[in-house]
Order: C-alpha cells, then sequence, then structure tokens
C-alpha cells in the first residue's frame, strides 16, 4: 500500500474540485441565467469531457500544455516548469476531466432557484451579487454541494488522463489508479488488491456521505 | 419549527463559506508542498525489463548514500522518451536500447556527452510453471502448440524487447503461424504480467524479469538464442529537463561499480565491458 500516492489523489481531489468550485460557480450562474441563444456551445464544450476518451483529453493537455506550445512555454515561464508530468499540470487535466461533474450539478442547482425569489429581491432593491450571495447560492446549495462531491469522486477514480500526463512519478504524480496498475504490472497483486480495497471503502463513504446529506437537505422545511 | 428565512439560510450560507475557505486552502496548501518537493530527489525513468533490477540497484545506492533518494517510474522506454521530450521532469533516462536516448540528445533533451552503455539484455520464452508446454525443451515451436491460444509479447513499436520479440518471431519462421495470437503488453513488465497471471499462455519477456522473484518460482523458460534478434544493447544518458544533473552523474558511475554490476549480472544481464 503506497500512502504517497493515497495522500497525493486526496489532494489532487480537493484542489480540483476547490478550483471546479471556483470557475463552476460563476460559469453555471451563467448558464442558468442567460437568455443568449449561443448558450448551448458553450454546455456542450462543458460536456465534452463526458464522452470524449480521456486519452484525447490527456493529449491536448500533452501537447497544449507541453514545451512545444506558445500556450505551455508562457505558463512555463510564469511557474518555472512544464505543465505536463508535475501536480499542477495533474490538477490543470483533472479540472478539465471533471467540468461536468461540476457545472452540471451547479447549473441543475441555480435553475431549480425560483426565479421569483430572485425577482422580488431584485425589485427590493438588492444588486445581483447580493442576490447571488444571499439567495442564489444558499438555495441552491445541495445542487452545488452534490456538483463538489461529485467532482472530487470523479477525480479520485480518474486513470487515463494521468496515465498520459503524469508520468508516474512518486509522490508527484502517481495517483492511486496509477499505483495499483503499477502494483499490477510488477505482479504485486497483493499490494494491488490492498490499495484497490482502500480506494474502494474510501468511494463508498464519499458517496454515502453525499447521500446522507442529500438526505438531510431534503427532509428541510420548505 | 424555525423559520427558514430567519436561522436556515444563514447556517447553510455560513456551510458554504466555511467550505469554500477550506477548498482555498487547500489549493494553498499545495503550493508548499511543491516546495519541500525541492529537495531533489534523483527522478529516473527507466525501461520496464528494469523493475527489480533498479529497485535492488536504488537500496543498494540509498544504503551507501545515506540522505540521497531516488525515485524510479517504469515504462517501456518509447513511452518515457515520448514524456522526456515533451517535458517530463527526469533526470537520467535509463532506456532498453540505444536508439531513443540517441534520439534525446538530438533533440536537445539530453547531454551529449553522457551517454553511456550499462547492460545487454537477453530475451526468453516463458511459461508458467502449471502449464503442460516444456518450453525449455521445445523452444520456439511452444508458440505453435495448439494448446497455446494467446502469446504475449511487448509493443514493438514503444518497447525495446517487443521489437525484440518480432524480430526473433520473424527470424525463427513462425511469426506468420503465431501473429494471430499475439497481444500486446504496454510495456515488458506488463506483458511478463499477461503471461505471469495466465491470461496469455506465453510470453516473449525479459531475462531480467523471469530471474525476478515474482516470476522466478513460478513458470520455466527457453533463451532465444542472441542471434535471432537484434543485440538488446541497453543505453542511458543524463537528461537535460532535470533538477538533479549532479546526482544523475553520482548515479551513473555507481551503475559502474562492482557491486551495481554484480545486481545486474544476477538478473541476467550482461555487462559492456566484459562482452567483447
Amino acid at each position: 500500500m503506497e500512502w504517497s500516492a493515497l495522500w497525493l489523489t486526496a489532494r489532487l481531489a480537493l484542489v480540483t474540485s476547490g478550483v471546479l468550485l471556483l470557475v463552476g460557480l460563476p460559469v453555471a450562474w451563467w448558464l442558468a441565467t442567460t437568455k443568449w441563444r449561443g448558450r448551448m456551445f458553450v454546455e456542450a464544450v462543458v460536456a465534452l469531457p463526458l464522452v470524449l476518451p480521456p486519452t484525447v483529453i490527456g493529449y491536448y493537455v500533452l501537447v497544449g500544455l507541453g514545451p512545444k506550445s506558445g500556450l505551455g512555454r508562457w505558463l512555463g515561464d510564469l511557474t518555472g516548469h512544464t505543465l505536463p508530468f508535475t501536480f499542477t499540470g495533474l490538477v490543470v487535466a483533472s479540472a478539465l476531466y471533471s467540468l461536468p461533474f461540476a457545472v452540471q450539478p451547479f447549473t441543475g442547482a441555480f435553475r431549480s432557484v425560483q426565479r421569483e425569489l430572485l425577482e422580488a429581491a431584485s425589485n427590493l432593491g438588492s444588486t445581483p451579487a447580493r442576490i447571488f450571495r444571499r439567495i442564489a447560492i444558499p438555495l441552491a446549495w445541495p445542487g452545488l454541494l452534490s456538483g463538489i462531491v461529485l467532482s472530487f469522486a470523479h477525480t479520485l477514480g480518474e486513470f487515463g488522463v494521468v496515465l498520459m500526463v503524469g508520468g508516474n512519478i512518486r509522490g508527484e504524480t502517481r495517483t492511486v489508479s496509477i499505483s495499483i496498475y503499477d502494483s499490477v504490472q510488477t505482479m504485486d497483486y497483493e499490494t494491488a488488491g490492498r490499495t484497490a480495497a482502500v480506494l474502494l471503502i474510501i468511494s463508498f463513504i464519499v458517496l454515502s456521505i453525499t447521500y446522507a446529506l442529500q438526505k438531510d437537505f431534503r427532509l428541510a422545511p420548505r | 419549527m424555525k423559520s427558514l428565512a430567519t436561522t436556515g439560510v444563514p447556517d447553510t450560507f455560513a456551510a458554504v463559506l466555511r467550505c469554500g475557505f477550506c477548498l482555498f486552502l487547500a489549493i494553498f496548501a499545495w503550493l508548499p508542498a511543491r516546495a519541500d518537493d525541492a529537495g531533489k530527489p534523483l527522478l529516473i525513468a527507466a525501461a520496464a525489463d528494469l523493475k527489480f533490477t533498479l529497485d535492488d540497484l536504488v537500496s543498494a545506492y540509498e544504503a551507501a548514500h545515506p540522505g540521497h533518494a531516488v525515485k524510479p517510474s517504469y515504462g517501456s522506454s518509447g513511452t518515457l522518451f515520448a514524456q522526456i521530450d515533451n517535458g517530463a521532469p527526469f533526470d537520467l533516462f535509463l532506456s532498453a536500447d540505444v536508439k531513443f536516448p540517441k534520439q534525446l540528445i538530438e533533440r536537445g533533451k539530453a547531454d551529449q556527452d553522457s551517454l553511456f552503455s550499462y547492460a545487454i539484455g537477453h530475451l526468453v520464452l516463458w511459461a508458467p510453471k502449471e502449464s503442460r508446454l516444456d518450453v525449455t525443451h521445445l523452444g520456439i515451436n511452444a508458440v505453435l502448440d495448439p494448446v497455446v491460444k494467446k502469446v504475449a509479447i511487448a509493443n514493438p513499436k514503444v518497447a525495446p524487447y517487443g521489437a525484440a520479440a518480432e524480430a526473433a518471431l520473424q527470424k525463427l519462421g513462425v511469426y506468420e503461424k503465431v501473429a494471430p495470437k499475439l497481444v500486446l503488453g504496454e510495456n515488458i513488465a506488463q506483458t511478463a504480467q499477461f503471461v505471469q497471471s495466465g491470461a496469455a499462455d506465453l510470453g516473449l519477456v525479459s531475462l531480467s524479469l523471469a530471474l525476478s522473484p515474482k516470476m522466478k518460482d513460478t513458470g520455466k523458460y527457453w533463451e532465444v538464442p542472441g542471434d535471432a534478434f537484434p543485440r538488446l544493447e541497453q543505453a542511458g544518458v543524463i537528461c537535460t529537463g532535470g533538477a538533479s544533473a549532479a546526482e544523475a552523474r553520482q548515479f551513473r558511475e555507481f551503475l559502474k561499480t562492482a557491486p551495481a554490476r554484480e545486481v545486474l549480472r544476477r538478473y541476467g544481464f550482461a555487462l559492456p565491458a566484459e562482452e567483447k
């Protein structure tokens, strides 16, 4: 059992869901409230990682953020190292890969907020920022929580993208799923089995907590 | 029951804030964690046939140099080559051939003067112990036996041992017949795993893996004659994108010492200087 891999994966999943919360909330709010007709293209882009093989995302991260692309070189100068095969690179790849798992629940949650409440607040003189903060977010909270937990859980189980852009470096880019793959490849079935069991248990606990939380919210007074 | 308007909303809002705050902390927690990593371990990208050999070598090296950490990552030489070419921060590349390290030098990703041969590998045909095929005596003809449904080799495109296996099957005149039975491992270690687990009936793997603790007692093998495939000269090179070039040079020197050569020999490698 490689604890450094487990710790790394937990850190990656936490940071990724944090990034997705920051990026996803405004995008989801915009998607839920805009009347622009081209909205569907943005929604399609957000949903792309659901249908694309992880290798496609891996390929674009590798080539797009590597030392051969202008963007990659610019980011490299900025951070002091090129992004592929680093923890930061994994965060970028994971955020792309788990994007729909955050933005879709967020959008659904915002859409379920009654418009009348938002309009009433607006009529009573609230600024849009204040409405977002004091009405939309609290009312959409169960859906937002689902998005956070789902993107966290999805990142825990990520494999293909990490395989392509990770480089399997211990303590840096070797996540739990890669460490299981590594153990099986080297015929160390015992370690693979133990690590797989730990991941199974953690995933079960995370999902149980999610459903428990959702149940609390369903029972909450309306 | 308290009304949602007076307590529920502020409570959940506070929860959102707390949660957001924690995530913020998590994001910034990773920056110092990265700074710690600058304790500069030696990152080695190593061909998968070295898996057990290099693990032993690293233990010996770390024992001889207290405080020095070495982190090997294994894969097919071609995959590792592509990763280094795309900016992977490895310090030392131990390939299973000479071609990939030379290409790295051509592309400016490795130090021109640092190319060195460290071992000559060997190819074997391996079968699980419980297999009724007597590979040791049948030799290459074992792959033609009707009970054999799958023969594992490494992907010839990225794994030098896979290319050697393909060449050997052709040279020994069985390639056409065995081609429909071939399954490709991503690297030689995965190829070995395919056959060691019984998923494939036979596999063409490196002698170094056949002699590893995991495979030694669970199977039998036949050494493919050395003239049936191009020489598996394994070379290494110091990468220019790494952060520990001095440490990489030190490890390279270590590979030439008697204890290191002893480990390589134990795993069936021939050594460059002894072989004339």
